[in-house]
């Protein structure tokens, strides 16, 4: 398969689960705003910076953190290349390119996405009716992995697709944590002490993972659990640990196909082994922030070496 | 002298005749569509509009904003040519290609026709779709015209014309296709009444045609690859939609260059030959080491490699000289002097104004007339006398007194109309057909139809899709 027609199929999927992702986020950030109105600027400064659209979002609207904008910022603003809209857009465009490698219902589902997501954001959304548009960015994005999994050959393009996805991940969810670590950090410095509530619950529905922490641990809240949840429960489709050991299987999909050993392959094989084999104690130990960023370049390494390694550019 | 019949003010309607008698071939789609609840229908048509857009389906309109996908109208009413019109038809069209492709050798080579004095040398020195370049060239299999769209349009009973030549890259394959799987969608009971020739064998049909070409240096089953100028170009629904179909790599310029000398395109595992590659990118943006610098579309150095025996190109370069509207009217010349037999279709008589005597004669009948330009396509730059205003034609007769050379003129033709359903019932359209031809040295193959183009508007005569022409399923009915 050609180098370039990888790299869109990645990227599609990159830009798919990123809007799906910052759906999450902005989901996350509108219930803490509507129940906390005193902390909400706060609260969606870090949306926008895990999202990583902070700088982009002062230099249009400076230091104005209202739900309406920084809503409409990540939602629509075509001058915002990471909005849902921008993010779409892009996904599409990639599948266009790597069209002949998709399948009908694969190409369907994205190109519907894009004139859906379109049409519902066209105009500003309303408060009334962003959950809505919040749940349709999810559904829209739940049936293209439909169609990607229900009936894409279990061929390189979508081992790619795949790397992507997870990749895009592993990504977003070490952000999510890195941002709020320092809401994590006190309680497991005095034993006892309470973490907030309203705050723990937020990052848990950034990766829709709220319920499920219920049935696992019950009503014990603790940041030490929930780093390990997030991190290093391999059950969860959302935690570091889930996302890279895709990635690695993938890679080793890949690798295979082609009988050949690749430099990304082994990163991911490494990632897996160094970064994701000790207790969650050790990580604290070591200082979750700087693990946190130890893993995000660890991944950008990686999504790098991938791009070299399988000639997705000249 | 340029008289003929047919250039009348009535229209013949192919469903309905002059006399507004159903004719056989429609009769059975009469029949039926008699019995059919107009309600259905319509809803149907929207059911298409949704399907083509959700495929993608689309294209972009030149100088609009690149979000702007417009889809081309389609209708549901099927254009129907019977068989023996068809065997007539295809007789003509092969007949045809086969001239233009001899014709095309003979440029490139020892230009008899030209010393013969049958075509004037000037019409290919000042074609700007000559190529010095291939002079003595021998392209793979002998095959200049690998994919040719031969422009024809009716007036009578019997009467048909060719308009155009469509040598250099035709487009519009894939809405005959995907027209006929819409129509196979929504009314699947039709295709079960009646007998209609299949099309879409189009997609394997070309992958052989390619694979026959394939050049000297090619081991092996060909790698074919279809080569577009990417996803903003206008047509590159079409460009993907082959290439899937063919089971074909699409590349862009980007993915190609030259190793080893052999054209190779960048895959995952490192750089793999390329022999027949079917471009949808013009000549001049073929190779910006041989052709235009500022080309960032083609593949340094690609020219070498064809000259080499290393790659076949589709359709060869310097095929568009075939595409001037002045050297198409002697299209009735070159078929006899290539095939000593005289042309099974007509030519619409054209007058061209790089001569005196015609240039007056148009001048004068200005307002009748319909005028292109030598090089133009896709109805751009052309005057339609009888629709056009005073003023409108003022201007173009300035235009056409400064630069007679670069038009020609033909009478307004009564194209023939076939109904489009509208809300208020059937209504007559004007339409053209383009039926898609493919060479290879094992031979010529025609897809039976090719794709309708209907102008929508009430009374229009421009087709064109750039023009909010829209398209229609062609059917040739099984003998």
């Amino acid at each position: 398969m050609l180098g370039k027609t990888a790299g869109s199929l990645y990227w599609m999927a990159r830009y798919l689960e990123r809007s799906e992702n910052n759906a999450r986020l902005i989901d996350a950030g509108f219930r803490i705003a509507l129940t906390r109105s005193n902390t909400a600027e706060a609260e969606w400064r870090s949306v926008l910076v895990t999202a990583g659209q902070d700088g982009r979002f002062r230099q249009a609207h400076g230091e104005d953190y209202s739900s309406q904008r920084v809503v409409d910022f990540m939602l629509r603003d075509p001058a915002n290349p990471s909005s849902i809209l921008s993010v779409i857009k892009q996904a599409r465009d990639n599948a266009r390119t790597a069209r002949t490698y998709l399948t009908r219902e694969v190409w369907e589902a994205v190109n519907t996405s894009w004139m859906t997501l379109g049409a519902l954001l066209k105009r500003q959304v309303r408060k009334d009716d962003l959950p809505d548009a919040l749940a349709a960015i999810r559904r829209q994005n739940g049936q293209v992995r439909g169609a990607l999994t229900g009936t894409m050959l279990r061929n390189d393009g979508f081992h790619f697709a795949q790397l992507g996805t997870f990749l895009e991940r592993a990504d977003n969810i070490a952000r999510i944590l890195d941002v709020k670590y320092y809401l994590l950090l006190p309680s497991v410095a005095h034993i006892g002490g309470s973490i907030d509530n309203v705050q723990w619950e937020t990052i848990l529905r950034s990766v829709s993972a709220h319920r499920a922490y219920r049935w696992l641990y019950g009503a014990e809240i603790s940041a030490l659990k929930i780093a390990e949840f997030l991190i290093l429960y391999r059950q969860l489709p959302r935690s570091l640990a889930f996302c890279c050991e895709r990635v690695e299987e993938h890679l080793g999909q890949i690798q295979r196909g082609y009988a050949e050993e690749t430099e990304a392959g082994r990163m991911a094989a490494a990632l897996c082994r160094d970064r994701l084999s000790a207790p969650i104690q050790a990580i604290f130990d070591g200082g979750l922030h700087e693990y946190l960023s130890g893993f995000l370049g660890a991944t950008g390494a990686l999504a790098r070496q991938v791009e070299r390694d399988y000639r997705f550019v000249e | 002298m340029l008289r003929g019949k047919g250039w009348g003010i009535s229209f013949f309607d192919e469903m309905t005749g002059q006399t507004g008698e159903v004719r056989s071939p429609y009769r059975d789609y009469h029949d039926w569509f008699a019995q059919e609840d107009a309600a259905r229908i319509q809803r149907k048509t929207q059911q298409a509009e949704a399907f083509f857009r959700t495929t993608g389906i689309t294209f972009n309109v030149y100088g609009q904003d690149e979000a702007d996908e417009r889809l081309i109208p389609f209708d549901v009413v099927p254009r129907i040519i019977s068989a023996g019109e068809w065997r007539r038809l295809s007789r003509g069209i092969e007949q045809r290609v086969r001239a233009l492709n001899a014709f095309l050798h003979d440029i490139y080579h020892r230009q008899e026709i030209l010393r013969a004095g049958r075509v004037p040398t000037e019409l290919i020195a000042r074609n700007e779709a000559f190529l010095p370049m291939m002079m003595g060239m021998d392209p793979p299999g002998g095959v200049y015209t690998h994919i040719s769209g031969i422009d024809i349009v009716r007036t009578g009973a019997d009467e048909f014309y060719v308009l155009e030549d469509n040598a250099r890259t035709p487009s519009g394959v894939s809405y005959m296709l995907e027209n006929r799987e819409t129509m196979l969608q929504m009314f699947p009971e039709l295709f079960a009444r009646i007998s209609v020739r299949e099309v879409s064998d189009y997609p394997l049909n070309l992958l052989k045609s390619l694979s026959a070409c394939a050049p000297p240096q090619c081991a092996g089953t060909p790698t074919v690859a279809v080569l577009t100028p990417g996803i903003h170009n206008s047509a590159y629904f079409e460009h993907s939609f082959l290439a899937d179909q063919m089971g074909a790599e699409l590349v862009e310029g980007h993915d190609l260059r030259v190793v080893a000398g052999r054209v190779q395109m960048r895959t995952t595992q490192g750089y793999r030959p390329i022999d027949v590659l079917y471009r949808r990118v013009d000549d001049d943006f073929l190779d910006p080491l041989n052709f235009r610098p500022d080309s960032l579309l083609g593949v340094p150095g690609i020219w070498d490699v064809y000259r080499a025996g290393g790659i076949t190109i589709a359709n060869a370069p310097g095929t568009g000289i075939a595409d001037d509207k002045a050297l198409y009217s002697y299209m009735p010349d070159i078929i006899e002097f290539y095939t000593g037999e005289k042309a099974l279709l007509p030519n619409v008589p054209t007058w061209r104004c790089s001569e005196a005597e015609h240039l007056k004669e148009v001048l004068d009948r200005l307002p009748e007339l319909v005028v292109k330009e030598v090089h133009g396509s896709g109805g751009y730059g052309m005057l339609v006398g009888p629709a056009a205003s005073k003023k409108e034609i003022a201007a173009f007769r300035k235009k056409l007194e400064a630069n007679p050379g670069n038009y020609i003129a033909q009478p307004t033709l009564s194209l023939s109309t076939v109904p489009i359903f509208t809300k208020a019932g059937l209504a007559p359209r004007h339409v053209d057909l383009r039926p898609f031809v493919l060479m290879s040295p094992q031979g010529i193959t025609i897809t039976p139809g090719g794709l309708t183009r209907v102008a929508m508007t009430r009374g229009s005569l421009v087709v064109n899709s750039s023009q909010g022409g829209g398209t229609k399923d062609t059917w040739v009915l099984e003998d």
